[in-house]
This record gives structure tokens, sequence and C-alpha cells, in this order.
């Protein structure tokens, strides 16, 4: 067995921090601590940055991603007279505003990240949309040069809340340290209610430095100040009754289960419902864990790289009841050959959402959780009988489906390591149980597809806005989110590369994120589509890339290298085995593709499968 | 039990949301007053590729909020979605299509005209019989002002254009709903 262990051992980078648990770190929170309850800016004016900080405790913030800079600096200046909000010093400012949004998945809730104005703000413009088109709560915050200064190019001044305007739920620019209380207030509260998504909040340097004595609102007070935020929570009586029927009618079923029932913690309702009518759970990208995928009535991941006796399904079905999704293109293919024979009925928070994609029979606006909640009495039950021809059906269809693009031996054609028996070793390994965080990509998709996951918020991947280099640190926010799983991030060579100077925030924090780097040496998913679509046209998709141990060592993280399918499983445990953060190299096969696929403008009944890549 | 039911007959396409019927809708939007409000309407208008014709804002009775009128072009998918939209922004209270409601649809124009001695009578009487009226005289040319429907308008343009029209602006339809019923008054939808 060949497995490289990268040369240095952990311990040799210290921590800014002194170690939790040890006595001279207790000693200093506990001095920290008094002096908070003691009042502990006596000495000095209260000040807008001490506003920011008592709306961030207020609001249950216990970590905040930033990177210091000019206009911040006031804020910087009295961060550590609260030592409760963790700062967590990124490489790049993109870095904190994934960070921020794989805290906000992990956990549920609101993500923060910071940064300074011009280049600092424009840095997290890229994390802001990925949470904006994958409706994560977040609040960005920006500091701006003072207020006189505005609108005169002064140094490293930008419009910031021009440019975040079209991609936040909503934005601010503060000018008077007065305003600030109720801003939070109401940042958090619109970030974090009816379809959650970044808020940004853009601060003058002076409104940070100026005295203030302006009082944080109550939550009436914010919902007052708030007339035209008013979310819809439950769902129209008069539609949950046209469901019922609607339920009670179909003979061929089918939930669509997305983002929503994780946003509104609804997995226990799907799963009732499920069971209640006999009704199989397919699930969309974000969607994944929703249902626990051993469930007999889980039946699987949907749409462009989803499994085809899922897309069968859809295009089969007599019913499609989504829940919490967007009928996003890359769900349906061509909308006008998707599911045929279906009535579809659109549970959404969001009342754009129904009726923009496809044409819908029975739209319900409301908290999907709500919504099923309400529904699920007057759901007729079915029995398993009723419906055994159709679930022997779809049985039959998973069988025949499940085995395609699948190599149990771990090897790819020519003895080459295969990406879907590492994924699927790293799901096991882990019981399954671990936070997956996915880059974008052909790593992506055999994330979604070969993991096998349990539990809710157990799968990160940015869906909508596809943003390469999105795993590491978003994996980041999810491992000091929840402590108490591990967490691997998968990513490809060419994610990877776009933001791997994050490792060096790993090892600062100690944040115990494990790496699972499957390199191709290529950009796989353009390499598939080049194949596939551009008729071997290979150009930009070959990648040279470091030498991955050394690049590890350099940082100070253990590393471990395997190629072939036996190193696997030893590498993967050696990695958990490791307290802090991790790396393993996974040279896989260069030419892999993601089957089935589903070529763009076409529909989910053509779906390209490669024959001889079966075993 | 049927098998696969995709494989067998041919399935009509599934019908695309909207009629396709294009034509102008005018809406009312009721805004809260506060910075930047604006541009986030028309960020939005422009970023979800909603065609816009013309786009008034105004004061309305009570000092913090605003009042829009927003003509558009699409057909009633179009602008349902439009107005869904709307609602997301959060400093949007109502917004209401008035295209098929009883209501007064009136614009301004200003129109700056050629005049010699010879023909300012002959312009004065046209501008007259539209019920405008001249507010401002020179030498060359008189400013004209004149309110009344989209058409009534054009059709006063019209007959001007041929004075020659030195200077022309038009402030684009402002729009309230016919009878008692309050558009301020009625809370978010």
């Amino acid at each position: 067995m060949t497995i490289t262990k990268g040369a240095s051992p952990r311990g040799s980078v210290h921590s800014h921090v002194p170690d939790a648990g040890t006595t001279a770190a207790d000693a200093i929170e506990k001095a920290r601590r008094d002096m908070l309850h003691q009042g502990r800016i006596t000495k000095r004016t209260r000040i807008g940055a001490d506003v920011v900080c008592e709306a961030l405790l207020r609001q249950g913030v216990d970590v905040l991603f930033g990177y210091p800079g000019g206009v911040v600096l006031p804020l910087y200046d009295v961060l550590g007279d609260y030592p409760e909000i963790r700062h967590i010093l990124v490489r790049h400012e993109q870095g904190a505003a994934h960070a921020a949004d794989g805290y906000a998945r992990a956990t549920g809730k609101v993500g923060v990240c910071l940064g300074t104005s011009g280049p600092g703000a424009t840095n997290l413009v890229t994390g802001i949309a990925t949470a904006q088109l994958d409706s994560v709560p977040m609040v960005a915050i920006t500091g701006n040069v003072p207020g006189a200064l505005i609108g005169k190019d002064a140094f490293q001044e930008i419009d910031i809340t021009g440019i975040t305007l079209p991609m936040t739920k909503h934005n601010y620019l503060v000018r008077t340290a007065d305003e600030l209380p109720a801003v939070f207030a109401e940042a958090f509260h619109i970030a974090r209610s009816g379809r959650p998504g970044p808020v940004h909040i853009d601060i003058t340097k002076d409104a940070l430095q100026a005295e203030t004595r302006a009082t944080h609102p109550d939550h009436d007070a914010v919902l007052a100040a708030l007339p035209g935020f008013r979310p819809t929570l439950d769902g129209h009586p008069r539609q949950l009754k046209l469901v019922a029927q609607e339920i009670a009618r179909a003979k061929r079923p089918l939930i669509l289960a997305g983002h929503g029932i994780l946003i509104a913690e609804a997995w226990d309702e799907l799963r009732e419902l499920a069971e209640k009518a006999q009704i199989p759970v397919t699930w969309t990208l974000l969607g994944i864990g929703a249902m626990d995928e051993t469930h007999p009535l889980a039946y699987g991941y949907m749409g462009m790289h989803g499994w085809k006796h899922v897309n069968r399904a859809i295009q089969s079905a007599d019913l499609l009841i989504a829940l919490g999704m967007r009928f996003d293109d890359r769900v349906t293919g061509n909308v006008r050959t998707y599911a045929p024979h279906a009535r579809i009925v659109h549970v959404d928070i969001d009342p754009a959402e129904i009726g923009k994609n496809v044409a819908v029979d029975v739209p319900v606006v409301g908290d999907v959780k709500r919504v099923l909640a309400a529904l699920l009495p007057l759901v007729a039950p079915v029995d398993h009988e009723t419906r055994a021809a159709y679930a022997e059906q779809l049985a039959e269809w998973r069988r025949e489906s499940e085995g395609s693009s699948w190599h149990g031996s771990g090897m790819w054609r020519n003895g080459l390591l295969s990406a879907d028996y590492v994924i699927e070793r790293i799901g096991a390994a882990n019981d399954h149980d671990a936070t997956m965080v996915a880059d974008v990509g052909q790593n992506q998709m055999w994330t979604a597809r070969y993991a096998g996951y349990r539990r809710p918020h157990s799968h990160l991947s940015s869906g909508g806005l596809g943003t390469m280099g999105y795993g590491m640190p978003a994996a980041m926010g999810a491992a000091l989110g929840r402590p108490d799983k591990k967490t691997w991030a998968v990513v490809g060579d060419g994610g990877f590369q776009m933001t791997v100077q994050e490792l060096a925030t790993l090892v600062q924090d100690d944040i115990p994120v494990k790496i699972a780097l499957l390199d191709n040496h290529k950009l796989g998913m353009i390499r598939q589509w080049q194949e596939l679509v551009y008729a071997g046209n290979y150009h930009s998709s070959e990648m040279v890339g470091p030498d991955y141990l050394k690049l590890a060592d350099a940082y100070g993280i253990p590393a471990w290298k395997a190629t072939r399918p036996e190193e696997v499983d030893a590498a993967i445990h050696a990695a958990n085995a490791v307290d802090g953060p991790a790396l393993v190299w996974f040279e896989i096969a260069s030419e892999q593709n993601v089957f089935p696929m589903m070529p763009a403008g076409k529909g989910l009944s053509d779906l390209i499968e490669d024959l001889e890549d079966q075993e | 039990m049927s098998a696969d039911t995709t494989a067998a007959r041919p399935v009509p396409a599934r019908a695309l949301p909207g009629s396709g019927e294009v034509r102008r809708h005018l809406l009312i939007a009721v805004v809260q007053n506060r910075t930047g409000v604006l541009n986030r309407v028309a960020s939005l208008m422009r970023a979800r590729d909603f065609n816009i014709e013309s786009l008034s804002v105004s004061h309305t009775d009570s000092d913090d909020v605003s009042r829009m009128t927003i003509s558009i072009h699409g057909d009633e998918f179009h602008v349902e979605q439009a107005i869904k939209q709307l609602y997301r922004l959060v400093d949007v209270l109502k917004v209401q299509d008035v295209t098929d409601e009883p209501s007064v649809q009136h614009e301004l124009a200003l129109v700056k005209v050629r005049a010699t001695d010879r023909n300012r009578g002959e312009i004065v009487s046209i501008v007259e019989m539209y019920r405008g009226r001249v507010v401002d005289l020179a030498t060359e040319a008189i400013v004209v002002e004149v309110t009344g429907t989209e058409s009534e308008v054009d059709a006063l343009i019209a007959l001007l254009r041929g004075f020659g029209i030195k200077e022309l602006v038009r402030t684009g339809a402002v729009v309230m709903a016919r009878g008692s019923q309050s558009i301020e008054e009625a809370t978010k939808r």
C-alpha cells in the first residue's frame, strides 16, 4: 500500500487563540466576561461600532467571518471588547461570504460576513450572489468611506449598495450611528424570515466612529418599520382542500422535495405525508437530506445529472407535488416535454416562484412546514396495497438504473480510480452523518449522487449560482456551525485552486475541515461537455496543479494521497483521525464522465448514458 | 398494470405559462418613501427583462409613502410575474393592475411650438379646443401646456407638428382608479 503522508505533524503552527479548555484560556475568558458585565466601555464613549457588536450579540451571532481594512478599523478596534463574537480572519473576502453561507446552511441560523470598502466589498459579491440564488440567510457587512467623501471617488470607494442591490433580498447604506440599531434588527429579520436570503449593510466610517445613545428596537418595532414585508405563512384552506383532492385522485403521484423542506425544517411533515398517502419522494440538488435516503419511499435525486429512474418516474407521473422548489432549468430541462402526464401542485413561500417556470394546477403560497401540517389531516390514508403495482414498477426502474455509472470495484476504465467510489467510501466511513460540502462541477454531481444522505443539512452545494471555489470556505463555516459533526469538503482541482488560500485560515483557527480533493488534472465538467457536446474540442480544460502534499505540508496540514481503490478507505480514516484540518488527494481517472446527463435544451426523457461505462 | 406510459402515444407539449397576448398594462405601486426605492424598482424591471414604457413617481398625501405609475408591455402572465417580483421588494406596499379598471389616466405635456405673428392665433385656437393653455409667449415660439389622456395628448401633438415643434416633454401617464376605493388605504395584498 502506497499511502503517502504529508510530512510535517500538526502542532508546529500555533493558533492565535489559546486552546479552549486550558486554564489560561479560561482565565482570559473569565476576565473578558467580567469586563463585559461591568460595563466594559465605561472608559470610552459608545460608538457606532459598539452598536454593530451589540446588535450581533442580540441576534445570537457567535462567529463572524471577516477581513479588516481602512474604513472598518473602528469596528476592529472595539471587536476585542466582545469576546463572545469569534472573528475568523479569512484570506480573501469571498471566503468570508462562502463561510457565512456554509455556517447558515449547516445550522439554519443567519451567517455573517464582513469586509472593508472598495475591493473588500466587491470580493464579497460572489458569495452574496451565491446566497441569493440559494435562499441562504446572511447578513453581509461592509464599511464605506466617510459620508462627506461619498460620490467623490475617494480611496477604496465604490458604490457597493448599487452593486448588491439586484442580488440581495434587501440592502442598506447607513450614514449615521443612530440608524444602526434599527437597520441591524431589520436586516436579520428580513434575512431569516419568509424566503431567506442575504441582506447587505454598508456603513460609512464616520457612522462607525460616531458617538450614539440609540437603543435597539424590539420585535414589534421592527415589524412596524417593515409594513411591506409580510411573508404569507399559512396556505389558503381552499387550496389545501384542492391538494388533498388531487392526492386522492392520483394513481402515480410523486413528491418533489426542494430546499424549502430544509429551510422550513419540514422533514418530519414531508415523511408523514409520504407515508400517509404512499407517495414516493424525489429531491432536487438542494433538497438532498430532506428525507433519509434509506427510507422505503425515498426515490432519489432528479434532474440533469439525476438518476434515470427518478427522471423516468417524473415523466410518467400523473401528479407532481412540488414542495419548496422552483422548477429550475436543471430540474425540468425543456419545459415543453416536462412531466407530460402530470398535474402540478406547487407549494412555495415565495409567490413569485409559482407559475414562473411551469404552469401550475394547484398553487399554494405558504411556509411548507405549516402547509404540510395543515394538509396532513385532510389527506386520505392510502395503503401500500393500493400502490403496489406503481411501487413495483418504480422499484424495477430503480434496479435497472442504479447500476449505471457506478463502479463498485473502485476502478474506472484501465484500472484508474473512480470518483463515484471515492464519494461512496467517504459517506460510508462517516456513517453517512458527516456534513458533505461540494464544490461545483463533476465533483458536485458525484457528491450529490453517491455519498448517501441520512439527515437534514448534511449536504451543502452551490446550486443556483454554481460557484466554483465554494466548497472549502463553505465547509469552514459548516464545521464551525456544527462542531458535533465531521465536515468533508469535496472539491475538484479547479475549484480548490480558486479559494485554496483559505487553507491558512483552517490552520490559524484550527477548523477541522477534511478536504477530499478529486484531482483529474482537468476542469472535468468542461471536458465532459467538450467531449459530448463540442465534438472533443478540448480547449482550456487541461489543468496543471501543484504537488498537493507539498502544498498541504507548507500550510502545516496533514495530507495523504490515494491513487488506487485499496488506498481510499485508509486515507479517509487517517484524515478523520486527525483533530484539525486534513487533506486527502485522490488522483482519479481524468476522463471519467458523470452519467446520465441531460443535454442543454433537451428533456428528462433524453438522457445520455454511457453503456460502456457500466460493470 | 400499465407499463411505462411515456413510451406510448405522443403527448401534447406542456403549455407554457401565459397566453402570449401582449398589450400595455398600467400598474400603480405604492411604496415606502425610502432612499433608492426608484432605483430598486427600475433595477428589478431591467434585471427581470420587463419592458417598461414609462414610470412616474410622486409623493402622496403621506410623507413616508410614494406612488409610482408603471406602464409595462407584456401578456397577463408576464405582468403578473412583474407584480409578484415587485412585491418581493421590501419597500413595496401595494401593487395594482388598473388596466381593466375604470380609471382616470392622464398625462401632461409641454410643447414649444414655432409661431409667427401670422399663425399664432390659429395655434392658440387649436390648443384651446384641446383644453390646453399657452404658458409662455415669445417672438418666434409659444409654449403650450396640455393635460389629458395619452390619445388626446397624441392628437394635439400631431396637429402642432405641422407648425414645427421645437421642444416636447411628456410626463407619462399618472393613473387613479375611479370610485371611493383607495389603494393607499388598502393594506398590502
